[in-house]
């Protein structure tokens, strides 16, 4: 338990000197991405083949003077989920890919005892083996300011963090800054909220630390209910005490003493470190009651989502802390004047807590040096979709599209085209070709209607209906609707219903003139942010691939060749033999013809079944 | 599966808790854990515990998602239908895994309450689309056949365990 900032001092000096004493380290990314590939029973196959071979090697970073050969850590994610599970080799900064169990063995005979790359495990492209980490394109094009530590400590202890500057600016921000000056830092900083609006987060701050209240609440909005999203994921599993340094120095700056982490109850692994984590910090005295000596008090409680989208709402967010439905309410007044329990509420997001200890750290001059001045700082992305590299990605605001999805996305999986890349999630838009070389920032997306929002990127290739997309979308906001305002609740039903029938094949002339005057009145009337974006998908669709909802309704054609419904079975008469096979499997009795001569399919019967292609000999028979 | 509620457990996840009506929701959830499900014996045990109504209770209960009032299967099979998973095709996998254990969309639960199966928006492994979470692990870069596969593993263990 540390009761002052000497202590503290103390204590980072250990760790410091603890860190600087291991010779080798091997991580092993124990992220939810590299979970599922199996990287648990790698670390543990290290850890009991060091024992095996008598190589001294610990699993903790110990403060007292001890200096093993090698150390085993379960690190963070570094990002490059698709060829997880990844392994770190340090001092040399090497990548292992897609580890096996099987090649554990190797790994310690050749690189930690002879210091030897094992070549086939590294990252290759184009006959180049890249060895080190940051020499693969995948990081090149990256800044990582809040992923800094993502892969490099061991997210299981709080000594890891110390021993790499954490806690430093919470300090600095307790002993040394006054609440204003913290607040006046962050405002000079330009730290706009990641959550996806673009808030100005000092100007959040300023607001609460005016409050009167003797009673002020930090939350945090742990909610990444986005599909296609998984930043917030990372920085909450990989460095959960960031975030943790973050809130506290907000409760320092807005004079708060409890904060709450709100958590959506599909990341259970995040529950679990995060909890970890605050136990940590309450063990040492970071969190409590007089915290190092001062008359500062602060704890932090995590409070678990219960699947509902709309939560990712402030004041629906914290209703649902409150033990309530998840309802949003009128605003004004704001979150920061009557937020969680009534009383004023600062609520930021995940990645945003994330960037403050390093402003704080360093400065808001650095930060500002940092991308567009509007909008400075970096932003994560979860890149994924049909493109070659997906993961975890953090570039300065500002990068175009083109950089994020051809240099370090790798381009296009398979063969297929860019048609699109779907930004923000259900309350973004898809951009396409012409906006390639646009700047990703807050004020640039908003001005072609769409928005960063949490920062899932989704690539789109050629084979994906646009037309699908949006009532994918469409499903799902409906289905999260909360059904507290008309708007929302009955508008996207209708919307969905349209759509439905489009990519059944049973679109009418005007569907598409009233899909667009729903989502005006929907975006115009909506009672929460969730309502009034949930026709954007729509909207942005029609709006660059308007041909196709039109091929789906005049021609009733799908031209990705998606939608099944509109599937048309051709019989290709160059390569049909006549041999009848297919005619007699055909459960409708859609197909006839003679014996020897061409086939054909009467689509009026045809459903589309597929069972015709199956039983062709000759592949004569195709989807088109 | 056991359809009597230990009032005990109840007890135990209250104590806990506490019973500010701030809990509610962190109560539901446990209790869920133990049971796959809301019994409805716990509703009017929970109102007479915590002080409040049985309504507002249910009205917790009805609006999350992750809360049912049907018993649920042994094995949670949850097939992610994220926009990355879709993009990545998950749909045949709902299909492959629905046909395979006799499912479909309006019963989502087998009669021997061995296997559930849903669909969520997002479970955060994009990278690894298309995603399906079995109880708590994530299995990724599915295909029908894996999913099969996968199917099979699960019910040789049922029948081993009986």
């Amino acid at each position: 338990m540390l009761t002052n900032r000497e202590e503290l001092a103390a204590l980072r000096h250990a760790c410091e000197n603890a860190r600087a004493q291991e010779k080798k380290r091997i991580l092993v990314c124990t992220g939810t991405g590299c979970l599922a590939s199996g990287s648990m029973e790698i670390y543990n196959k290290f850890v009991e083949l060091m024992k095996e071979k008598n190589i001294d090697c610990s699993v903790e970073l110990k403060k007292d003077p001890h200096s093993p050969d090698v150390r085993v850590v379960k690190g963070g994610c570094p990002g490059f989920c698709e060829l997880g599970p990844l392994v770190r080799l340090e001092p040399q900064g090497w990548l292992y890919i897609k580890v096996k169990v099987s090649d554990c063995e190797e790994i310690i005979d050749r690189t930690i005892v002879s210091g030897e790359l094992v070549e086939r495990l590294a990252f290759k492209k184009d006959g180049v083996v890249y060895a080190e980490k940051d020499s693969i394109p995948f990081y090149q094009k990256q800044k990582r300011v809040v992923f800094e530590h993502c892969g490099d400590i061991d997210s299981d202890s709080i000594e890891e963090y110390i021993s790499v500057g954490g806690y430093r600016a919470f300090e600095k921000a307790l002993f040394d800054m006054t609440g204003d000056e913290i607040v006046a830092e962050i405002s000079k900083s330009n730290l706009r909220g990641r959550g996806g609006g673009g808030f100005p987060t000092g100007k959040k701050w300023e607001q609460v630390r005016r409050q009167k209240d003797p009673q002020k609440y930090i939350v945090c909005n742990g909610d990444e209910g986005d599909p296609g999203a998984f930043m917030d994921r990372s920085v909450m599993e990989d460095d959960p005490h960031r975030m943790l340094e973050g809130m506290m120095i907000a409760g320092v700056a807005c004079g708060a003493d409890t904060g709450y982490i709100y958590v959506r109850a599909e990341y259970p692994v995040a529950v679990r470190k995060l909890r970890h984590a605050i136990e940590e910090a309450r063990e040492l005295g970071l969190l409590g009651k007089n915290i190092l000596g001062t008359d500062f008090s602060f704890d932090i409680y995590i409070s678990r989502g219960a699947g509902a989208f709309v939560c990712g709402e402030g004041s629906a967010l914290t209703a649902s802390i409150e033990g309530k439905r998840g309802f949003p309410r009128v605003k004004p007044p704001r979150t920061t004047e009557h937020g969680l329990f009534d009383n004023p509420t600062v609520l930021n997001n995940v990645e945003t807590y994330a960037n403050v200890a390093q402003i704080i750290n360093r400065g808001a001059d650095w930060y500002l040096g940092i991308g567009p001045s509007n909008s400075p700082g970096t932003k994560a992305f979860a890149l994924t979709g049909n493109i070659k590299n997906t993961g975890l990605i953090e570039v300065p605001m500002g990068t175009t599209l083109r950089e994020v999805i051809f240099d370090i996305g790798g381009g296009m999986r398979g063969d297929g085209e860019f048609k699109a890349v779907q930004i923000g999630g259900p309350s973004g838009a898809c951009l396409t070709k012409e906006h390639l070389d646009l700047p990703l920032d807050f004020d640039t997306l908003k001005k072609v209607g769409a928005m960063i929002g949490s920062g899932g990127l989704v690539v789109m290739d050629s084979n994906t209906c646009m037309v699908e997309v949006a009532r994918f979308f469409m499903h799902f906001t409906q289905n999260e609707s909360c059904g507290k305002c008309v708007p929302c609740r009955e508008g996207t039903k209708r919307m969905l219903e349209i759509l439905e029938r489009i990519v059944a094949g049973e679109g009418r002339d005007g569907d598409i003139e009233l899909l667009l005057e729903l989502a005006d009145t929907i975006s115009s009337t909506a009672l929460c942010g969730l309502g009034k974006s949930a026709p954007n998908p729509v909207v942005s669709t029609i709006k660059n691939f308007r041909e196709e909802y039109e091929a789906h309704i005049y021609e009733k054609r799908c031209p990705a060749g998606t939608c099944q419904k509109l599937k048309r079975i051709v019989i290709d008469p160059g390569l049909c033999r006549g041999c009848s096979k297919c005619a007699r499997q055909c459960p409708v009795g859609a197909i006839s013809g003679k014996i020897k001569e061409p086939f054909s399919i009467d689509l009026t019967k045809c459903i589309r079944c597929g069972s015709c292609i199956a039983t062709c000999a000759f592949n004569a028979i195709k989807e088109g | 599966m056991n359809q009597q509620l230990d009032y005990a457990v109840v007890d135990g996840i209250l104590a806990k808790h506490g019973s500010s009506h701030q809990a509610i929701i962190a109560i539901l959830q446990d209790i869920q854990e133990v049971y796959h499900y809301l019994p409805q014996k716990a509703f009017p045990y929970l109102a007479d515990k915590m002080d409040m109504s049985e309504a507002r209770i249910y009205s917790v209960a009805t609006f999350y998602e992750n809360f049912s009032l049907e018993p649920k299967g042994k094995y949670i099979i949850k097939v992610c239908d994220g926009t990355a998973c879709h993009v990545r095709r998950s749909a045949p996998i709902l299909e492959r895994i629905r046909s395979e254990l006799g499912l479909s969309e309006d019963q989502k639960t087998t009669d021997d309450l061995s296997f559930t199966v849903e669909t969520v928006a997002c479970l955060g492994a994009c990278g690894l689309a298309p995603a399906v979470m079995i109880n708590d692990k994530v299995h990724p870069s599915m295909t029908p056949d894996k999913a099969s596969a996968l199917i099979n593993e699960l019910k040789e263990t049922l029948k081993n365990a009986d």
